[in-house]
């Protein structure tokens, strides 16, 4: 199953390489996003609990677009037949759609997060970075199940990207009240990020859920 | 072959008995509140109906995974059902617990009661069920990808509370933490039985629902039977030369005919 | 949090539960209507289908609705 998975995240990655389809939409996206948020809020900086706000609804709408484009090379080139019809677990095209979808989170954070301090965010990255990369890291994993389990669940549907939007955001409230709670004290200026450590034992269980459920259920989606 | 409707009318009779006592309780059994007064009587609508149609989301998630398993789409069926009735009633739950809000602290929504945020998120991704279990055509698989869903949404219900009660400061009146604890007598009794008659409610209508999907789902599969015979007329006819009256003996053989036809889905 | 005279908090009251209850009733005349029209069609099915068996021509059942 891992050489499956590994091999069709390999693809993915090199048709999103040479096509550069969702990666880039989805850091141009939250740029423009975060553009909108400060003339929508009229303030040049931001700090706190709004600060982390502006950030996580800025990641999780680009991360509703490359949700939404994740099943689309097998949609468009028939690709799927193809993968079905090889003997292998189905789970494995979930592990690749999740890794796949992860890597593209964590390459629009590092455009997005720099982009949002320099543009946006009060107090200095610097001191609260540490924090922020681990909340980001565990958000991440979260965020790419969920996503992948959802976009394979809309990928049968005929508004498949309206119904993969309308499943991903609920489903992600959780992850998103946990993330701006831990990221909230890191742009305050608070030095000791207190609470921040419950919230990201709260990621890690959100990510851990979702991973044991779509390797539970995924083998019932993608069939005949 | 699955039959949904029986014992339906004793349940309905049960089901009226308790939600008459129910109300009896409620109105004239109950003390009054120290703290909220008449409008603390809400509280005994509001919960019950509330944890009875989370319990029904989860129930339907259970329902989901035993139809992945058997393949029986009879629990699909019970499953969409459960779904469909709960996100009915998860609109009373949000204007009941609306209206509550108006009348204890004046708004009629109120972000610190975590309950009931919680409650709206479940709402709002359940909401998303119909759209997508109706936008895949064929049968078997709008069956199986509903299911999914189910069983991720299900398992998806407590985590979702636990993350947004413990997000939200606990600005709650003494009632809301169900457990019962400082509650007098005669209200925990009233809370009781309001949560057994609502269960009951919620039991007969999904009945009631079940067996009309039912019989409207056997009866598509009887027409389509007698769309097909009428096309292929060297097929012979059950009760053929039959005088009137036929229908007696015509029908059984045609609909025992449709059960022996292979399911639908898979 | 000083309790609502009786006459507001009587309406609150009554809304909630008049809500629950229309809500219930709804559903429940929307089933009804869905056997009623169960019940039509299979009126309609059997006459086709006695029809066709008693003349020898090939029942036609109707189609309502999906």
């Amino acid at each position: 199953m891992t050489r499956a998975a590994l091999a069709i995240l390999r693809k993915d990655l090199l048709v999103e390489r040479r096509t550069r389809e969702s990666v880039p939409a989805m850091a141009l996206f939250s740029v423009t996003v975060l553009v909108l948020f400060h003339f929508a809020l009229d303030r040049d900086s931001l700090d706190g609990a709004l600060a982390s706000g502006v950030l996580w609804v800025t990641l999780l709408l680009a991360a509703v677009l490359g949700v939404g484009r994740l099943f689309a090379s097998e949609r468009e080139e028939g690709g799927m037949d193809g993968i079905l019809l090889a003997p292998i677990d189905r789970t494995a095209v979930w592990v690749a759609k999740a890794l796949a979808l992860l890597a593209y989170l964590v390459v629009v954070e590092v455009v997005a997060v720099p982009v949002f301090a320099v543009l946006l965010l009060g107090p200095d990255l610097m001191p609260a970075l540490p924090g922020l990369v681990a909340t980001l890291v565990l958000a991440d994993v979260g965020l790419a199940a969920v996503g992948a389990l959802v976009a394979a669940l809309a990928a049968e549907s005929r508004a498949r990207e309206l119904v993969a939007t309308l499943l991903f955001l609920p489903l992600v409230v959780p992850a998103a009240v946990a993330a701006t709670a831990a990221t909230e004290p890191l742009f305050a200026g608070a030095q000791t990020a207190d609470g921040t450590g419950r919230w990201l034992i709260f990621l890690a269980a959100y990510a851990l859920l979702f991973v044991l459920l779509s390797v539970g259920v995924f083998d019932y989606l993608l069939e005949d | 072959m699955a039959v949904f409707g029986r014992g339906l009318v004793t349940l309905a009779l049960i089901t009226a008995a308790a939600v008459g006592i129910a109300l009896g309780m409620v109105f004239l059994y109950a003390p009054l509140d120290a703290d909220q007064g008449f409008v603390q009587k809400i509280f005994y609508l509001h919960v019950p109906l509330a944890l009875v149609a989370l319990a029904g989301f989860v129930a339907a998630g259970v329902m989901g995974a035993l139809h992945l398993r058997s393949g029986d789409s009879a629990w699909d069926l019970r499953s969409y059902v459960a779904i469909h009735l709960s996100t009915i009633l998860g609109v009373g739950v949000l204007v009941t617990g609306a209206i509550w809000a108006r009348a204890s602290w004046g708004h009629w929504w109120v972000w610190s009661e975590p309950t009931l945020v919680a409650f709206l998120i479940v709402f709002l991704l359940y909401a998303v069920y119909p759209m997508l279990r109706f936008s895949i055509e064929d049968p078997g698989r709008q069956g199986r990808y509903a299911s999914v869903f189910a069983v991720a949404a299900g398992a998806f219900v407590p985590l979702n509370f636990a993350i947004v009660r413990s997000a939200e400061s606990l600005t709650h009146p003494q009632v809301f933490s169900t457990t019962g604890s400082g509650m007098p007598g005669e209200m925990l009794a009233t809370f009781l039985v309001s949560m057994v008659a609502m269960a009951l409610l919620y039991a007969t209508l999904w009945k009631l629902e079940l067996t009309a999907k039912h019989a409207s789902d056997q009866l598509r599969r009887l027409r389509r039977r007698a769309e097909r015979r009428a096309a292929d007329p060297l097929v012979p006819r059950p009760g053929g030369g039959a005088s009137a009256g036929s229908s007696r003996a015509g029908a059984p053989t045609l609909s025992g005919a449709a059960y022996a036809a292979p399911r639908g889905g898979d | 949090m000083p309790a609502l005279p009786l006459g507001e908090a009587g309406l609150y009251v009554a809304a909630a539960f008049a809500v629950v209850a229309v809500l219930v009733l709804v559903y429940v005349a929307i089933i009804g209507g869905k056997i009623a029209r169960i019940e039509r069609d299979l009126g309609a099915l059997t006459d086709s289908l006695e029809a066709g068996a008693r003349g020898g021509v090939p029942p036609a059942p109707s189609r309502q609705g999906p």
